[in-house]
């Protein structure tokens, strides 16, 4: 059962971002990054910011990540919500590929329990429509 | 060396519509336009016909062309608009405006926004329906429910608040800030409803950190001022008010998806403040009043930082003791701004900026000489512009 039952589904057929989206789907987490410079960056974008370059590999990170930031939301947005309310939405920043964010919740875990600087580790979640997506869990770190 | 665009342009005049609660106009957001243009060109005393440039800003959909074309415009010489989503063309809007005609291209533009979430779509629920295919940003924040403004801000809110100790109860002295000013004004939607801090604090949390009164309101209405070179406005009706300095823009970066920008937290507007200041030739100390884009509580705070009135950190303190309250050190937001007058994204700040100006606020600081306008915090591109007598 994933986190959220309903929600957006992403673009995952984006030209710019479809290759992070299949890796995903095979469980593969990966991390953009410069073929030329190193750099990594997140969301996936066709050229890097330091040097220019077009190039670049999917680098694969090993999952571990911290809470650099976290809402915990209990007005739902519209009735679709309503029996979602409370969830959280965290910042997770990913110290093996240059400190990237990405946005994610925080299962197996209290809401009133998240804290900023928390270690936590990555997993898939298989929706039952076919959409993967990376969650979190609390890790020792 | 100041800029040669320094008090060359004026705000001539302003107009409003009337400002409701979303959902409860009686005329469409085409119509308010229109509306708000007209009461602006008139309070100019400039006759409608004779504005021929138009600038606006974010998702704005009233369309130059056709503005023109219903109001009777006998020549259209100029259109922009500040690109963008939320209230960071505030400010930019009208300097886009006011280049136009420092440098010629048109004589007299309107700079307008208007804004009915009651007849299209309210902010507050979201960019996008659940199940709903998003892409670009949304692609990478809304399959986890991140939805919303307040949602969205809060991630940034709570890590300041965590890095600086700032508190919930130092975000609620900027909405009663509001809340008294918009008790002076009745144009405010929230006119008659006071709030006290205890209000604040015991008011529904949204996403945390964010209570219902750290948020802005959902409004209709629309609002727009007239925008010429300072020897033009002097032959018009009301006193000139002058710009002194505008700049708009972002820091490296500083649209980086899903909270990638590398300046964290921050309003985003320290390097677009520096233009500013530069161009305006003066620094804080030398703004009287401010009118600060609330969009959230917490990013009041940040932007009053980002514009040097107080170090990285010291927003929360800033703002206690009155400090930012009518008769305090710097007075914001006195019409009641986003947060208590009402949300036209930002540009109705424009207009109570004005209103500093010429003596006329509702909240009017006393011997006023300088305004400062910042819109959208938080967003790149944002914008920055100071008036003066």
């Amino acid at each position: 059962m994933p986190y959220l039952h309903s929600t957006p589904r992403p673009d995952t057929a984006d030209w710019n971002t479809r290759e992070w989206w299949a890796l995903v789907k095979e469980h593969k987490f990966t991390v953009q990054r410069c073929a030329a410079c190193g750099t990594f960056r997140h969301p996936p974008n066709p050229v890097c910011y330091k040097c220019r370059s077009f190039e670049y590999t999917w680098q694969p990170v090993s999952g571990a990540g911290r809470v650099f930031s976290y809402t915990v939301i209990t007005h739902p947005t519209n009735q679709l919500y309503k029996e979602q309310v409370p969830y959280n939405v965290a910042l997770i920043e990913i110290p093996d590929a240059g400190g990237v964010r990405m946005v994610g919740n925080i299962l197996d875990c209290p809401n009133d329990g998240i804290r900023v600087g928390m270690a936590v580790q990555m997993f898939f979640e298989d929706h039952p429509d076919g959409l993967t997506l990376p969650q979190w869990r609390p890790s020792p770190g | 060396m100041p800029w040669e665009f320094r008090d060359k342009v004026c705000i001539a005049g302003i107009g409003e519509t009337k400002y409701t609660r979303w959902g409860k106009q009686t005329k469409s957001e085409f119509a308010l336009t229109c509306e708000a243009i007209i009461n602006a060109a008139s309070d100019a005393g400039l006759p409608v016909d004779e504005i021929d440039g138009f600038a606006s800003y974010a998702t704005e959909r009233q369309m130059p062309a056709h503005l023109a074309s219903a109001l009777g415009v006998k020549r259209l010489r100029y259109e922009s608009l500040h690109w963008g989503g939320g209230g960071g063309g505030a400010p930019g809007g009208a300097m886009n405006a006011m280049l136009a005609v420092a440098t010629g291209v048109c004589n007299y533009a309107v700079a307008y926004r208007s804004l009915c979430q009651g007849q299209f779509h309210r902010f507050g629920q979201g960019a996008a329906s659940p199940n709903a295919v998003v892409g670009m940003e949304q692609a990478f924040r809304a399959p986890w429910g991140l939805l919303s403004p307040p949602q969205d801000y809060a991630l940034q809110a709570r890590r300041y608040m965590h890095d600086y100790g700032v508190t919930s109860k130092q975000l609620g002295a900027v909405a009663v800030a509001s809340y008294k000013h918009a008790q002076k004004n009745p144009r405010a939607v929230m006119y008659g409803r006071p709030i006290t801090l205890e209000d604040h604090q015991a008011s529904r949390m949204i996403a945390d950190p964010f209570r219902l009164y750290d948020c802005c309101q959902e409004n209709d209405g629309a609002c727009a001022v007239i925008v010429t070179t300072a020897e033009r406005a002097r032959a018009l009706k009301q006193r000139p008010v002058y710009i002194m300095g505008a700049s708009q823009g972002a820091s490296y970066r500083g649209a980086a998806w899903i909270h990638n920008w590398p300046e964290y937290p921050s309003a985003a507007f320290t390097e677009v403040a520096k233009d500013l200041y530069v161009r305006a030739g003066i620094g804080p100390k030398d703004i009287d009043v401010a009118q600060v884009y609330e969009n959230f509580t917490a990013m009041v705070l940040l932007s009053l930082e980002d514009h040097g009135f107080c170090k990285r950190g010291e927003g929360g303190a800033f703002v206690e003791g009155g400090r930012i309250e009518m008769g305090g050190e710097l007075p914001i937001n006195t019409s009641g701004g986003n947060l208590a007058e009402a949300y036209i994204h930002g540009f109705e700040l424009v207009i109570e900026g004005v209103r500093q100006m010429r003596g006329t606020s509702t909240c009017q600081q006393p011997d006023a000489e300088t305004c400062l306008i910042a819109g959208g915090p938080g967003v790149s591109p944002c914008s920055d512009m100071i008036l003066r007598r």
